[in-house]
């Protein structure tokens, strides 16, 4: 528990006695560390949330931060973190907003003198304390949960999968291949075969920059997922280097097609279902 | 018992099954295949797996005993509409169901069969010399 009943009403007291100083002196320290980042009336909008806040909280008797009753406190102190984490604020410009508190409090202990000056100072520090750890807290769980949306946007970006000709699709893989992104791409490009109902299917490597017996994994398993489902894959787009390193460590691509180029890839899948495809003359002009 | 319904189109045999397999309704259904295949003289069986959400080793094994008894009646069989997840977990399990030919959808499956029996009669046509001559 952060404050007892008595020390809180002694909080809920300083702070309703000089609401008015109180914000507009917190307002102050914090433009000073933002840097004028944020405008002066949206800080003064945030302090003054805070500050009712907590003088409501204090009002009600002790305050334990982890108790139902500071449930308004505590929405309030996520609500600034979440807000200064989505704007790009560091972890240290948004808890010392918190912690600018304690300057506002020692001027205000001070003025008021007395014998529990000191012990109540003490207690108060306490509590801002924890205020700033619960903010900075939800500050990282914040962030953490934008950096993986932000990865998991990435992962749904760099895997598109095309149509090149009625019943052809093709998946350009782009970028390093892991594990997680074998999967994801397994799961469209089968999911793909299905919608359109293509029986083919080129998977062109020609933007991975390197193969190893994992990436090859990957790819054969696709490969044999798609097989078993009824649709047959090419593998185009293989770079010298890469079918030098292929066969350097001994990976067997089987009976499954592979080409150098996508058009390769292509021109062959449309042998295989038929289509003619001729070369016209060129048009002369007169 | 429940037992898993063939339908006759045109000169093919449609399973579609519908239900979780057990040993009873497995063993039900390729005695029945069978009887049908006799009875009919059809030359292709279409089993349709879109509605298994899970298809395990069992279910493996009687696919691939379905597709051996059909070989023997001079069936082919085709199985179609397997799920994405389905495949993935097959693969992951090591299960490539070898010997069983694989399409898309129905549609896709009806045209493998055709085409397929097509270069078979058409290998026949061409094996046999008396056969262009007899039919002027």
């Amino acid at each position: 528990m952060a404050l007892n009943a008595e020390e809180s009403g002694r909080l809920a007291a300083l702070l309703g006695g000089h609401a008015e100083r109180v914000t507009a002196r917190w307002t102050e320290i914090v433009t000073g560390s933002l840097r004028g980042r944020l405008s002066q009336a949206e800080l003064r909008r945030q302090v003054q949330d805070l500050h009712s806040a907590i003088a409501t909280t204090a009002g009600q008797g002790a305050i334990d931060l982890s108790a139902e009753s500071s449930g308004e406190l505590r929405a309030a102190l996520s609500e600034l973190s979440r807000g200064r984490a989505r704007q790009g604020f560091s972890a240290t410009e948004t808890t010392i907003s918190i912690f600018a508190l304690k300057d506002v409090l020692a001027e205000l202990v001070q003025e008021a003198g007395g014998a529990d000056a000191l012990h109540d100072y003490i207690a108060f520090s306490n509590l801002v304390d924890e205020l700033g750890l619960f903010t900075f807290e939800s500050f990282v769980r914040t962030r953490e949960s934008l950096i993986a949306d932000q990865a998991e946007q990435l992962l749904e970006l760099s895997t598109p999968v095309v149509k090149l000709w009625e019943g052809v699709v093709a998946v350009p893989l782009v970028g390093t291949l892991d594990s997680a992104r074998a999967q994801v791409v397994m799961e469209r490009l089968l999911q793909t075969l299905v919608d359109t109902g293509s029986p083919y299917a080129i998977i062109d490597i020609t933007g991975v920059p390197a193969v190893d017996t994992q990436v090859a994994q990957h790819i054969l398993k696709t490969v044999v997922a798609a097989r078993l489902m009824g649709a047959d894959c090419i593998i185009s787009g293989i770079r010298p280097q890469i079918a030098q390193t292929i066969v350097a460590l001994g990976i067997e691509f089987g009976d499954i097609a592979t080409k150098a180029s996508l058009a390769d890839a292509l021109r062959h899948v449309l042998r295989l279902t038929g289509v003619e495809t001729a070369r016209r003359q060129p048009r002369r002009d007169a | 018992m429940e037992r898993v319904p063939i339908l006759k189109i045109g000169d093919i045999l449609l399973v579609s099954i519908q239900l979780d397999m057990s040993d009873q309704t497995a063993v039900q259904l390729q005695e029945d295949l069978a009887e049908r295949i006799v009875a009919t003289g059809c030359h292709g069986v279409i089993i349709d797996i879109t509605a298994l959400d899970i298809v395990d080793s069992f279910v493996g094994r009687m696919l691939s005993t379905i597709a051996s008894i059909s070989k023997v009646l001079d069936a082919e069989t085709v199985v179609v509409g397997m799920r994405p997840a389905v495949a993935i977990t097959l693969v992951e399990l090591g299960l490539s169901l070898n010997g069983i030919r694989t399409a898309l959808n129905v549609e896709r499956g009806m045209e493998l069969i055709a085409a397929a029996r097509a270069d078979e009669l058409e290998y026949q046509l061409d094996d046999d010399p008396d056969a262009e001559t007899a039919t002027p």
